[in-house]
């Protein structure tokens, strides 16, 4: 079975000289939804920008097959949506609809059908009664949902989420978590938030400077390095 | 102004509202080539464009205490240079320049607040305005919302740490604070745009921001476009023959 993804030896170094990336090496297979764990500024946004060619480093990667290079990229940017965690970068669209279609409209889709799939993608994210509004009226959790609905409307063979629950408050996640399962795309999800990422996933990733530092269930890695905020004082206090 | 309260001013429902973007940026056009090169009997010209735009703004079912109240935004700007006529011993040349100004920010709020943005950019690319600055006019009218929420966190945060207690602080220091905080600012607009750019990049965007309204122009519309380019020309011609 061709993985969806697979990454080999990446490495990447900020222009200011910061190695985020110290040869990673991962793969995600269809179907499946990854949760990718790690303290701030061990690499795992670096990583996930790389999925998409926005960042490009050394080593290898390829999205369903293809490698990922400039000749590539439009067909990739199809093949991988990637939803940022501040919602007011990635909804910059006059409006909810016109935000939506931007990605389609992109592909070279005529407005019609895209107009159709923007449609149908706030149907599928519960947002249909905000397409004319402005997105700086939306709620938080609501911008998530229409940022959710720019992605899904392009039918992306993977989903990554970055941060997603950040800002929301407990019932604006778990309707998120319910909205992120109903999904069917196979989906990576960067996240700090232990319960979401049990709620959704089977298997997670370490990240440690830059590095994968341990490939496993949910629950072995929380365990492992004292990944959640319920489990009492953290090693580091004790 | 709250783009908010604009914005909810442009999705409403009215005559006005329902033409297309173009005929009413011609009309505007008019309105405002009328109204730059008039000279002649200027206090009853002002009047009577004042009238014709308060007709305008009743008959867009928009409040017009309100709006008479917004436009009034761009005096303090006029006043300044009219200030400057009236010591220079022009005052009638000042007034003017004052009238001027707030009538023409009038008859700009009247066509921005009965076009909800997208369609009024999609007028104005229509109608030849170079794409580009269509792009930084929408950008800056999405984002300064945001900027100025940021400019209000970091103003909270001065503030919860005595940035207000004035008597204890030095002009200087109170200066460097708020330079400091300037460049805060720019610094996160900086990256807000870089992350902007990155979810556009991520969503192939190859350069030109793609329009999704179809906009058609109807006979209704050329006939809105002709009557309300005519109205100023006729008031102004009249006023003048009157005045001769």
């Amino acid at each position: 079975m061709t993985p969806l993804i697979e990454v080999r030896g990446l490495r990447f170094r900020y222009e200011d000289g910061t190695a985020a990336l110290n040869g990673i090496d991962f793969r995600l297979d269809p179907g499946e939804t990854v949760a990718v764990f790690g303290a701030n500024g061990s690499g795992k946004t670096t990583f996930v920008l790389h999925l998409n060619g926005l960042l490009a480093g050394e080593g290898t990667v390829k999205v369903c097959g293809l490698l990922v290079e400039k000749k590539n990229l439009a067909a990739i940017r199809r093949k991988v949506g990637i939803v940022f965690q501040d919602s007011d970068s990635q909804l910059f669209m006059p409006s909810v609809l016109e935000d939506v279609a931007f990605g389609l409209l992109n592909q070279g889709m005529d407005r019609a059908a895209a107009i159709a799939r923007a449609h149908a993608a706030l149907e599928t994210v519960g947002m249909s009664a905000a397409a004319g509004r402005a997105p700086y009226h939306l709620s938080a959790g609501e911008k998530k949902r229409v940022a959710i609905a720019g992605i899904v409307a392009m039918e992306p063979d993977v989903l990554v989420l970055d941060e997603p629950t950040a800002n929301l408050d407990p019932p604006g996640q778990r309707s998120l978590a319910d909205l992120v399962a109903r999904l069917p795309q196979a989906k990576i999800l960067v996240t700090h938030d232990t319960p979401f990422a049990l709620a959704l996933c089977k298997r997670a990733v370490f990240f440690q400077a830059g590095l994968i530092s341990a490939d496993g269930t949910v629950e072995e890695l929380v365990s492992r390095f004292d990944w959640d905020f319920t489990l009492g004082p953290s090693k580091l206090s004790r | 102004m709250h783009p908010a309260v604009l914005d909810r001013w442009s999705r409403g429902s009215s005559p006005v509202h329902r033409r297309d973007a173009r005929a009413k940026l011609v009309a505007l056009l008019v309105f405002l080539v009328c109204l730059a090169t008039a000279h002649r009997a200027l206090p009853w010209l002002a009047a009577g464009l004042l009238v014709l735009l308060a007709a305008a703004l009743l008959w867009a079912r928009l409040p017009l205490a309100a709006a008479l109240a917004r436009a009034a935004v761009v005096v303090p700007f006029g006043a300044v240079f009219a200030l400057i006529s009236w010591a220079a011993g022009d005052p009638a040349r000042g007034l003017a320049l004052v009238a001027k100004s707030y009538l023409s920010a009038l008859a700009v709020l009247l066509v921005v607040a009965t076009t909800p943005l997208p369609a009024l950019l999609r007028g104005l690319e229509m109608m030849g305005a170079p794409p580009f600055l269509l792009a930084v006019g929408q950008f800056l009218h999405r984002y300064l919302f945001v900027i100025s929420e940021e400019a209000r966190h970091i103003r909270t945060a001065a503030v919860a740490r005595g940035a207000a207690a004035r008597d204890w602080m030095a002009p200087g220091v109170r200066f460097r604070s708020a330079a400091g905080a300037l460049a805060g600012l720019f610094a996160r607009s900086y990256r807000r745009a870089e992350e902007i750019h990155r979810a556009m990049r991520a969503r192939g965007f190859g350069g030109r921001i793609p329009p999704l309204g179809e906009a058609r122009f109807r006979g209704g519309d050329a006939v809105f476009a002709v009557l309300a380019s005519l109205a100023p020309v006729a008031l102004r011609v009249a006023v003048e023959r009157v005045a001769r």
